[in-house]
């Protein structure tokens, strides 16, 4: 998990925020404010759906015995 | 007659002792329920067999333990296997058991239950304790076997539903021994490296045997300590294990815990689009609501800053769509690809093929009806053939018949 926001994260806060936007019982001033946020969740959103490139990768055991994430090359029939 | 008495000494016959009945029950199975058994500091496990007419003192030692999954209990029916050693020093005979196998059940189906009852009760399958499974992991970390069909299945839903995400395999041996070693191993890793939202626990299809590792106990107290959400995915959909007990989700197969996570992009986008959609309408009308009651407040700040954000709605949308229209785009390449693999297929067993080989294809005009015999047609009708290279317009001038073969002479 990296410091950054998650889809995860970004999309479930987007929710609540338009939840709390159509309930309509906000004051202008945290509408306002809510609302930018939502606009750059929405931003993020689109963003991470951007990257199509998918990435597998797998934990190998580095030359000192160390763990090192290695592209994953498939998997061999066997 | 004089009788010559034969004097031994205690040491002298107890010897003898041992020694017939070592010799004669080195290799023996013997039926009986356990008794008085209690757990010496060093170990061992002492307990007596007994049934209906006698008890016969017995010892597990240590060593011997691991090959026995389940754990002896008073009142136990079971076969051990074992010899019979003499304890000299105390003029008794005991069995020294090697293995033992519970009675009327399987060994490894009595130590499912006990691990089973014994979790339960300590609490580890509260559901309290579970945790939320991501809907939208940015990551996710598999711990299986690299080369198995589990790993498999979750990789082919994975490139299937296009989602741009990273996935993670921590290898494990996933059977055999030192297999449960690895898997809680593994997971503990994960847990340190904190790079995945959630970890599927998998394996195929296999015996009970070959699925043990996920019902050891170590495993199971490795998944109860992850703070990872893990999704148990092992074996058949029938197939439950100590490991889905613990799990914060259990999944009846590997593809399914995949499906759970992985969700389809274009959902993904419709929905993000969706939620944009009515963002910027809920200040839409606001503003709209505000304008009304535009005396009451002094909002004409507030409205020109909110009429600056609505105008930024059209670019966040277009870029989602063009996305959309990527991804879909993506999508009827890969269903075109699909269709001409399908294409190619059916051209292999397609009648126009049977054309190279020099045979015709022939129709009726005008209606282009098929001729498959001599009966769909008559004198002077036209007829269409078509070879590998082209057509040929004819018209019939004589039918003949074929006469049934075999059907003349005896």
């Amino acid at each position: 998990m990296s410091a950054a926001i998650t889809f995860e994260e970004a999309i479930k806060r987007l929710e609540e925020i338009v939840k709390e936007l159509e309930g309509g019982e906000i004051e202008i001033e945290k509408a306002l404010t809510i609302f930018e946020e939502g606009t750059r969740l929405a931003k993020i959103c689109a963003k991470k759906l951007a990257t199509i490139e998918k990435r597998v990768e797998i934990l190998k055991k580095g030359e000192k015995g160390e763990d090192v994430l290695e592209l994953f090359q498939g998997i061999e029939e066997g | 007659m004089d009788m010559e008495r034969v004097i031994f000494s205690v040491s002298e016959i107890t010897k003898r002792i041992k020694h017939l009945l070592e010799e004669t029950f080195p290799d023996i199975w013997v039926r009986g329920e356990i008794s008085n058994l209690r757990t010496a500091s060093s170990g061992h496990i002492y307990f007596t067999l007994k049934d209906e007419g006698a008890v016969i003192k017995a010892v597990l030692f240590r060593g011997y333990q691991r090959a026995i999954p389940f754990e002896p209990e008073d009142g136990m029916n079971v076969i051990v296997h074992g010899n019979i050693d003499v304890f000299d020093k105390r003029g008794e005979y005991q069995i020294i058991v090697d293995l033992m196998e519970p009675e009327g059940i399987g060994a490894l189906q009595l130590a499912f239950e006990q691990l089973k009852e014994k979790l339960h009760k300590e609490g580890l399958f509260d559901e309290a304790h579970k945790k939320n499974i991501p809907a939208f992991p940015d990551t996710i970390g598999i711990v299986t076997s690299p080369t198995g069909a589990a790993l498999r299945d979750i990789l082919n839903i994975v490139d299937r539903r296009y989602r741009g995400i990273r996935v993670i395999i921590y290898p494990v041996l996933v059977q055999g021994e030192g297999a449960a070693e690895e898997i809680a191993e593994a997971i503990r890793k994960a847990n340190q490296r904190r790079e995945v939202d959630v970890l599927i626990v998998a394996r195929g299809g296999g015996s009970i045997e070959d699925l043990w590792p996920f019902n050891e106990e170590m495993v199971a107290r490795a998944i109860y300590d992850s703070h990872i959400p893990i999704i148990s995915a092992v074996g058949h959909e029938i197939d439950f294990t100590i490991s889905d007990f613990v799990a914060d989700l259990r999944a009846p197969t590997p593809s399914a815990a995949a499906e759970l996570v992985v969700k389809n992009k274009i959902e993904l986008l419709r929905w993000s689009r969706e939620l944009i959609i009515r963002l910027y309408n809920s200040l839409d009308r606001m503003l709209v609501s505000r304008r009304e009651k535009a005396a009451l407040y002094s909002t004409e700040l507030l409205v020109r800053r909110m009429t600056q954000l609505l105008q930024q709605k059209s670019q966040i949308l277009d870029d989602l769509e063009r996305n959309l229209s990527v991804q879909m785009e993506a999508l009827l390449i890969k269903i075109r690809g699909r269709f001409e693999k399908a294409v190619g297929q059916l051209n292999a067993l397609s009648p126009l093929n049977t054309l190279a080989r020099g045979f015709a294809v022939i129709s009726r005009l005008p209606e282009n009806w098929p001729v498959f015999s001599v009966q769909d047609v008559s004198e002077r009708d036209e007829i269409k053939a078509k070879l590998k290279d082209g057509l040929l317009f004819s018209t019939i001038y004589r039918i003949e018949k074929a006469q049934p073969d075999g059907d003349g002479d005896t």
